[in-house]
């Protein structure tokens, strides 16, 4: 079965929901033309759910629901999936948890039964040893990923300058050492009976199955699941649209070249005129046609690379950040004052019918491109159903981006783009670092 | 309670890569279409016979500057509005090189579709390479190299492919060029390039997605009619080692929190006999997350993140290698590991635990793999830089499957030489250099990063 009528405008892919007793949303998407299926949860529980002092347990604990449950061994999870021919993984975000198969169609019924298993009954399954060695790989994640690669702490250090202290989305999502090492059982215990219930999830099934088939599958294993007992409302999310001052923070690390993230607050992700910030992102930083290629990297050659992006939160505030990397021989001054004046030239003049119109030509291609992998198609409808309760969003974001104009664009441009709503997180090589003799001291041993 | 019943298998589906029509257009450009309608889109890759192995010596980075530049300018546009035009038709031109051949891609919503190939049959028949365009796309190339020194994973690579490689072998040096070689390169040496490589005789477009073969065909034959007559340019394969005896390379970097590890040795090329009885040994060995040294390292130690090997298939014999970055503190442990589990897979036959995990996911995992245009028409353009038989894909599961647990022996005492095997690590030396002082890892050799 094909997905589109055979006319752009047409598309659509089928969506059927339905809840269980339990609160569990499922969605269902068929299409036929592989024997292949997705099975996608998203939990509705970030890192802006941690406690105080305990920083990365979101993350953590997504480890942790690969350790086993009360049928299945340590790993195994991992290994029945492989064995099946199926691929997998999860990931942690402010706002969400995913845990994520594709399968061959044979073998839905077994990825159902995993998930489902470690919805209902993770706790039995759980030991001191196993959390240690999760907090040991954890810990050997955030060297990986962030302490030893250069910009490595863009995320947390953002996060940090952007965000008021007590806000939810203010900590490090991948977690201090300090806090890693405090995490303990009972806190694996409590998260899992407060957040990891059925009514606080969306199962999606994206692919070659039949709805009867899958309607009876999904019964079978998620409905003995209890419904859980609610969970703490979060505080006040809700942020001023601007930052109300200048913020700016420069960090010396170990990189080569100095990089600037420049962020704004810009409207949330799914409101009306999101869909214009992202608009005006693509503009500014999306390939080599957009704005700031153009100028900074093609014309004027200050900068290595230019780009920009959203990160499409749904609560608080979203932002859209800048990114420039500048050439060896451009100085933080001159990469600072460059992007500025993009940014003020932005806000005085605005974009034009033309840069908008290539903006959005290229978001539908990669809308429609997407949409080709059925583990895709699945994780975008969890994410419509995890954040709106309308899984159908995701056949209607083509009609949203079309109807961005540029006057949208420059509404949201002159709202969002003034001096008091941009935050400057500067990176610049550390002074080189001696070498300490160290080739002197070389041995050879044979 | 969720029944503790674990759920069987349903009949499988069966599953075929896609048909695809394979020809010659009358000006000798070799022509692959696979037509995929599921949703409005496709995908153009062109491979030309121009990689990193057709480079010049004293050229390297050539085949990576000649696929960029030719963004960069026809007689008809700037680059600046070849962006414009193809970002207008909601699609980027992408373009590059690897080891074995150059490459440029577009994936474009269907009803589109002629007019970007139009476009880009213009931007390679008859590009201008401006030079200030030239020394810029350089300064680039010069300002990714400099980014590597602070990179440990690229780093760690880099390194490795030096060490593991005689000088003499064009894979000892970076596929993009070096500070020097990259430095010294011209306009003029990116045009001798291009009019030695990009000829018909070397060249295949491949279509993918919502389009019949015959549109295909008229598409491709009116875009290209300008493309050069000629014959492909000879590669070397030089692909000796640069040492016969165990070596241990420290990159020394201050303060790194971790070691990030990479050992192994020249490995086999793509088209060896042995390849399928090779990537299933690969599998159990470091392929998959469940496989004997992940399992160790991550799993039952926690030193790690992740840890993985992998055969670089190229045309020529790439490397094997071991790729790791563990806490600083555990470097030779877990080296230690590494070195175990290859002695231990020439030892001892797998189980058929291991064996039959490894297989039912290389052929479970197989369509998965083919979900998108992009994905098919690379596969396809491995089919033609390789010059596998057509049936390549549809034979693929029966021959991963007829790989024994014998044969896995076989292969990883013929493709693992544990004697001739190089570290290389970036680390801080002063933390792990002593307890790499060890006969059984090898001379110990010392580098500022």
């Amino acid at each position: 079965m094909g997905l589109h009528g055979g006319q752009f405008t047409t598309m659509r892919i089928p969506i059927e929901t339905f809840h269980l007793d339990n609160g569990l949303f499922v969605t269902l998407s068929e299409d036929h033309t592989a024997p292949i299926v997705a099975v996608n949860l998203w939990y509705h529980v970030g890192s802006a759910n941690e406690k105080p002092g305990r920083t990365g347990f979101a993350h953590l604990f997504e480890h942790m629901l690969f350790q086993g449950s009360a049928h299945v061994g340590s790993n195994e999870h991992f290994e029945l999936i492989q064995r099946a021919g199926g691929t997998l993984n999860g990931s942690t975000w402010l706002e969400r948890t995913n845990y994520f198969e594709t399968v061959p169609s044979n073998e839905l019924a077994l990825a159902l039964w995993l998930e489902a298993d470690r919805m209902g009954e993770l706790l039995p399954a759980m030991t001191q040893e196993k959390l240690d060695t999760q907090r040991d790989v954890v810990k050997n994640e955030r060297r990986w990923s962030v302490d030893n690669q250069p910009y490595g702490t863009m995320l947390e250090k953002l996060q940090e300058l952007v965000f008021p202290a007590s806000h939810p989305f203010q900590h490090s999502l991948i977690g201090s050492m300090e806090d890693l090492t405090a995490a303990s059982l009972d806190d694996v215990a409590q998260f899992f009976s407060t957040y990891y219930t059925p009514d606080n999830a969306v199962l999606s099934i994206a692919g070659d199955f039949e709805g009867v088939e899958a309607h009876r599958l999904v019964a079978e294993y998620f409905e003995p699941i209890p419904k859980g007992k609610g969970k703490p409302p979060l505080p006040p999310m809700v942020l001023p649209p601007v930052f109300g001052k200048r913020l700016r923070e420069v960090v010396h690390d170990n990189v080569s070249l100095p990089r600037l993230f420049m962020a704004f607050r810009t409207p949330v992700f799914g409101s009306e005129e999101y869909y214009a910030a992202s608009v005006a992102s693509a503009v500014i930083g999306l390939r080599k046609g957009s704005r700031l290629h153009q100028s900074l990297v093609r014309e004027r050659q200050i900068a290595a690379d230019a780009s920009a992006f959203t990160f499409d939160l749904a609560k608080g505030t979203d932002l859209l950040v800048i990114d420039v990397t500048a050439r060896p021989e451009t100085a933080l001054a001159q990469l600072e004052e460059e992007v500025e004046r993009e940014v003020d030239l932005l806000n005085r003049d605005g974009v034009s019918d033309s840069e908008v119109k290539r903006a959005i030509a290229l978001i539908e291609t990669d809308l429609i491109a997407s949409l080709q992998a059925a583990g895709e198609r699945a994780d975008r409808l969890s994410m419509f159903a995890t954040y709106f309760k309308q899984p159908q969003l995701i056949n209607e974001q083509a009609d949203r981006y079309r109807r961005v104009t540029a006057e949208r664009v420059n509404d949201l441009i002159s709202e969002r783009f003034g001096e008091d709503n941009r935050a400057s997180l500067l990176y610049i090589p550390k002074e080189g670092v001696e070498s300490e003799g160290i080739m002197a001291a070389a041995a050879g041993t044979g | 309670m969720v029944t503790s019943l674990r759920p069987k298998p349903g009949p499988t589906r069966r599953y075929r890569f896609p048909e695809f029509h394979d020809e010659t257009l009358p000006g000798g450009i070799r022509l692959l279409t696979a037509p995929a309608n599921k949703l409005p889109i496709a995908t153009i890759l062109v491979v030309v016979d121009a990689g990193s192995v057709n480079e010049p010596r004293g050229k390297e980075g050539i085949a990576s500057l000649t696929a960029a530049g030719l963004l960069e300018g026809t007689n008809q546009f700037d680059g600046a509005e070849l962006a414009q035009k193809f970002e207008h038709l909601g699609t980027s031109l992408e373009s590059g090189a690897d080891w074995d051949s150059a490459f440029v891609t577009i994936t474009v919503l269907s009803d589109k579709l002629e007019e970007a190939t139009r476009l880009l049959g213009e931007v390679i028949s008859s590009p201008v390479f401006p030079e200030r365009e030239v020394e810029r796309l350089k300064a680039e190339r010069l300002a990714e190299i400099l980014q590597l020194e602070s990179e440990p994973r690229g780093l760690a690579d880099e390194k490795f492919s030096e060490f593991l490689y005689s000088p003499e072998s064009r894979y000892s040096r970076p596929d993009e060029g070096s500070t020097e070689s990259v430095g010294a390169l011209s306009r003029k040496d990116v045009e001798d390039f291009y009019r030695s490589t990009y000829r018909s005789e070397g060249t295949t477009v491949i279509v993918v997605g919502d389009v019949t073969p015959e549109r295909a065909r008229a598409i491709v034959a009116e875009a290209f009619q300008k493309w050069p007559a000629g014959s492909r340019k000879e590669a070397q394969f030089i692909t000796a080692p640069r040492a016969k005896s165990r070596s241990v390379h420290i990159l020394h970097k201050p303060e790194a929190p971790q070691s990030e590890l990479r050992v192994g040795h020249v490995g086999l090329p793509r088209r060896h006999p042995d390849f399928f009885p090779t990537l299933v040994m690969n599998a159990v060995l470091g392929g998959l997350f469940g496989s004997r040294i992940n399992l160790n390292l991550r799993e039952v130690h926690g030193y790690t993140y992740g840890a993985s090997s992998h055969y670089d298939w190229r045309r020529g014999a790439g490397p094997f290698v071991v790729s790791t970055a563990v806490q600083s503190e555990v470097t030779a442990p877990a080296l230690t590991e590494v070195l175990l589990e290859i002695d231990r897979i020439r030892s001892d036959k797998i189980s058929d635990e291991e064996l039959t995990l490894a297989r039912d996911y290389l052929e479970g995992v197989f369509p998965i793999r083919y979900e998108s245009t992009a994905a098919i028409a690379t596969a396809l353009a491995t089919l033609v830089v390789h010059s596998l038989p057509a049936d390549y894909y549809d034979a693929y599961r029966k021959n991963i499957h007829s790989v024994s647990a014998d044969a896995v022996l076989a292969a990883a005492n013929a493709h693992l030489h544990p004697l001739e095997l190089q570290t290389v690590i970036v680390g801080d030396a002063k933390t792990i250099q002593s307890s790499l002082v060890d006969p059984r890892f090898g001379e110990l050799l010392v580098h500022n990063a």
